[in-house]
């Protein structure tokens, strides 16, 4: 990767007067993260943010659901279907953990063909990826759906115990399930791209300028697997614990 | 000839752990199935989350392939988080005691010594 660098230099010859001197300036430091592409490493910055929002929120869950004196709705219960003729405990959960999990299969193999360069593969394989993360969200919709208008959930009561169990579910799944959709969007554009042969052709970004190659796959498919990772820990502490 | 930049690996280990986290996920899911209670219920479901998480971000996100530059900056802010978890449950356990003592219905009287 080529690079040019403005004001890396001690010459003040180099030095950028003005508003142009400010971006310089700022992006002078020493590359930190080696054969690391820009676009990954502030995709990284950003997952961590996320981390963040996401465990303050599974640390209030915490917090409401150990200092509350009234019995916690039991989720293998709630979030139980029946199928056939039989009650399956939490069976619509597992099913949509198996969906994300395979979601996140073709996602890695697509970053894999991306890096191949094998265009049409890398399409499929992110549009697979999207379907998978449509059915998560469609699902999910199914799941609020029966939760608000069957059982009386809300945020703020529901028949079957403690009130905060509505507030904590709506909250952390309902962010979930944006973090999911907005993936779902990303991928395909993502995917359009690829097809389009705008990385083969390495042609400038939309909003960059710079030329786009296939690590765009590879930062897609960081939060996709973020995405994933959120829940992991959402199945744990709120649907298993 | 220097690493490219970008992750090249055999497609054989995403299948692995693909498989692997299918598994995983199967276990988890019998612990509520199978109805574990108490600290086996815990345990497992700390385990089997920790080693999917472990996996996704090792392999999927490559993790293991990176420069410790980034691994370092990605891994050790969010095991900060940790010490807010010890807040939370310190804060949690007051909480409960508190409405315990205060808004129980009747079985419970504070009594003033003065």
């Amino acid at each position: 990767m080529t690079q040019t660098v403005h004001g890396n230099t001690a010459d003040p010859a180099e030095l950028l007067p003005g508003s142009a001197g400010v971006v310089a300036d700022w992006a002078s430091d020493q590359r930190a993260f080696k054969r690391v592409p820009w676009g990954k490493a502030m995709m990284w910055i950003f997952l961590i943010s996320d981390t963040f929002i996401f465990t303050c929120f599974l640390i209030g869950y915490m917090t409401v659901r150990a200092s509350t004196t009234d019995p916690w709705p039991n989720p293998s219960e709630v979030f139980a279907l029946t199928l056939f003729g039989n009650k399956i405990p939490l069976i619509l959960i597992a099913i949509m953990t198996f969906v994300l999990i395979t979601s996140s299969g073709t996602m890695a193999l697509a970053v894999n063909f991306g890096y191949r360069k094998n265009r049409k593969v890398t399409f499929w394989l992110l549009l697979a990826t999207a379907l998978l993360g449509a059915t998560f969200v469609g699902m999910q919709a199914f799941e609020w759906t029966k939760l608000i208008a069957e059982e009386g959930v809300r945020p703020w009561a529901n028949p079957m115990g403690a009130p905060q169990f509505g507030a904590v579910f709506f909250m952390i799944t309902g962010f979930h399930g944006t973090h999911v959709s907005i993936g779902v969007i990303f991928l395909i554009i993502v995917a359009v791209k690829v097809l389009r042969g705008n990385m083969d052709e390495e042609r400038p970004g939309f909003m960059t300028g710079k030329p786009q190659r296939y690590e765009m796959v590879e930062t897609m498919g960081l939060y996709w697997h973020f995405v994933d990772l959120v829940w992991v820990f959402i199945f744990a502490f709120f649907y298993l614990w | 000839m220097a690493q490219a930049e970008g992750q090249q690996h055999p497609l054989g280990i995403y299948f692995k752990i693909w498989a692997l986290l299918f598994v995983l996920s199967a276990a988890s899911y019998m612990v509520d199935y199978w109805q574990f209670v108490g600290w086996a219920r815990w345990f497992l479901i700390i385990i089997f989350m920790l080693l999917k998480a472990g996996l996704i971000v090792a392999v999927f996100m490559h993790m293991v392939w990176e420069r410790f530059a980034l691994v370092y900056a990605v891994i050790v802010p969010p095991l900060l988080l940790m010490v807010f978890v010890g807040i939370g449950i310190l804060e949690a356990d007051y909480t409960f005691f508190i409405r315990d003592v205060f808004f129980s219905p009747n079985d419970f009287v504070i009594e003033t010594h003065h």
